[in-house]
């Protein structure tokens, strides 16, 4: 190409979010659909901003009670006990196994709240039509939505406790209401991610030049 | 101007000219370097149809055997993927028992089974009648599907009850295993791209 480079939306073209296939973009016409797939065509994922800040507002919400509530019980001989997420792994720390408390805390603690900070500042910085360095911001935006589902970890390690130690009077494990408050801040993290339009962060240097 | 020469960035938004890949070749968008396309070959489809299948054999081994058996005292318990989900739904744990169900065993079962609705015909060079609704859904429904997170949640547990227990792991375990790089290899032969330049083609 020997022209300066162009967006899509500049030369109103519109990419199929499930093909890929460019059609005309028509200002104004509500319901177009890809001719390829039938798909909804918007130039950019409709309410990218607002969708995305209703499910980050949702999940700071359930943070604390993810984090402060205990998310198993545990009933054995030796007495009982309610463990969060942080009490789990200091547990995995003090019995020897560091390794495995340090890969717990960074699925269920350092990664939820990076991926927390990470949107809101990406979110931020989209609002204000902000330009600064844009491939660092993909960039960012990319490890996101890759380690995100990562954070289910800690569900799933409670499920096969709860499933494992069943055993009458010997000992008992239960899932916790903290539990619950995890489980939904990962997948409302999830849903913040995909309504997120990496493009947005791209349009304002695109509109300068 | 053919608009089917022409690709936009789906990070970037930047428009460029498509070019023929060699096989496993990879286009990259020149601003923002996410994936645009792959190259494709012949074989892809043979590869993906192969690892889909396999991966249906480990993940049926999978569900249909206990993933770990737990012993204290003379007491066995043994644990299957199901029993996983049904033992927080007796706890009164709905909530999170359908978050398992869904992530570890709705999503993927349907994942495998839809692309060998898609996978089989094409092999015989007929396209399905649902491709164009099922590509729409496979891609939706891909980020849900955490069979590998699961395995890593085992293998914690695991070392968990360690201290407590006498673990064993059962044969869904190493299914299990197996099953995460299968499932990996098949999702990266199978390249949608082509599927939607056959539609093209017949269209």
């Amino acid at each position: 190409m020997n022209q300066r480079p162009m967006t899509a939306r500049q030369l109103g073209l519109c990419a199929c979010h499930t093909c890929g296939l460019l059609s005309k973009w028509e200002r104004g016409h509500v319901d177009l659909t890809c001719p390829r797939c039938r798909s909804h065509l918007h130039l950019r994922k409709p309410d990218s901003i607002a969708r995305t800040w209703a499910f980050l507002i949702a999940s700071y919400l359930l943070f604390l009670p993810a984090n402060l509530l205990p998310i198993m019980h545990t009933n054995s001989l030796f007495g009982a006990q309610s463990d969060t997420i942080m009490s789990g792994i200091v547990y995995l720390w003090v019995s020897g196994s560091w390794h495995l408390a340090l890969v717990v805390f960074i699925a269920s603690i350092l990664v939820p709240s990076a991926k927390l900070l990470a949107l809101t500042f990406l979110a931020v910085s989209v609002q204000k039509r902000s330009q600064w360095d844009p491939i660092q911001r993909t960039n960012m935006y990319r490890i996101v939505e890759l380690v995100g589902r990562w954070s289910m970890l800690d569900i799933f390690v409670v499920s096969v406790l709860v499933a494992l130690v069943q055993l009458q009077s010997l000992a008992t494990i239960r899932a916790g209401h903290g539990a619950v408050a995890f489980g939904a801040v990962v997948v409302l993290t999830m849903f913040a991610a995909m309504e997120f339009d990496p493009r947005l962060i791209w349009d304002p240097q695109d509109d300068a030049s | 101007m053919g608009l089917s020469t022409l690709i936009a960035c789906h990070e970037c938004d930047l428009l460029q000219r498509r070019v023929p890949l060699a096989k496993a070749g990879v286009a990259r968008c020149r601003r923002c370097d996410a994936v645009l396309y792959r190259g494709s070959s012949s074989e892809d489809l043979d590869r993906a149809l192969a690892y889909t299948l396999g991966g249906l054999i480990l993940f049926l081994i999978a569900n249909a055997y206990p993933i770990v058996a737990l012993e204290i005292q003379a007491n066995r318990q043994a644990a299957s993927l199901y029993d996983t989900v049904h033992a927080l739904w007796i706890d009164g744990r709905e909530d999170v028992s359908l978050l398992v169900a869904f992530t570890t065993l709705v999503t993927p079962s349907l994942e495998i089974s839809l692309l060998l609705y898609l996978l089989i015909p094409l092999r015989f060079g007929r396209t399905p009648s649902e491709t164009v609704a099922v590509l729409r859904f496979l891609q939706r429904v891909k980020p849900w599907s955490m069979m590998e997170v699961f395995l890593l949640g085992i293998l914690v547990s695991l070392v968990k009850l360690e201290h407590l227990a006498h673990v064993e792991p059962g044969i869904a375990l190493w299914a299990f295993g197996a099953l995460i790089p299968i499932l990996i290899a098949a999702a990266g032969a199978f390249n949608p791209e082509d599927i939607w330049t056959k539609i093209d083609q017949v269209a």
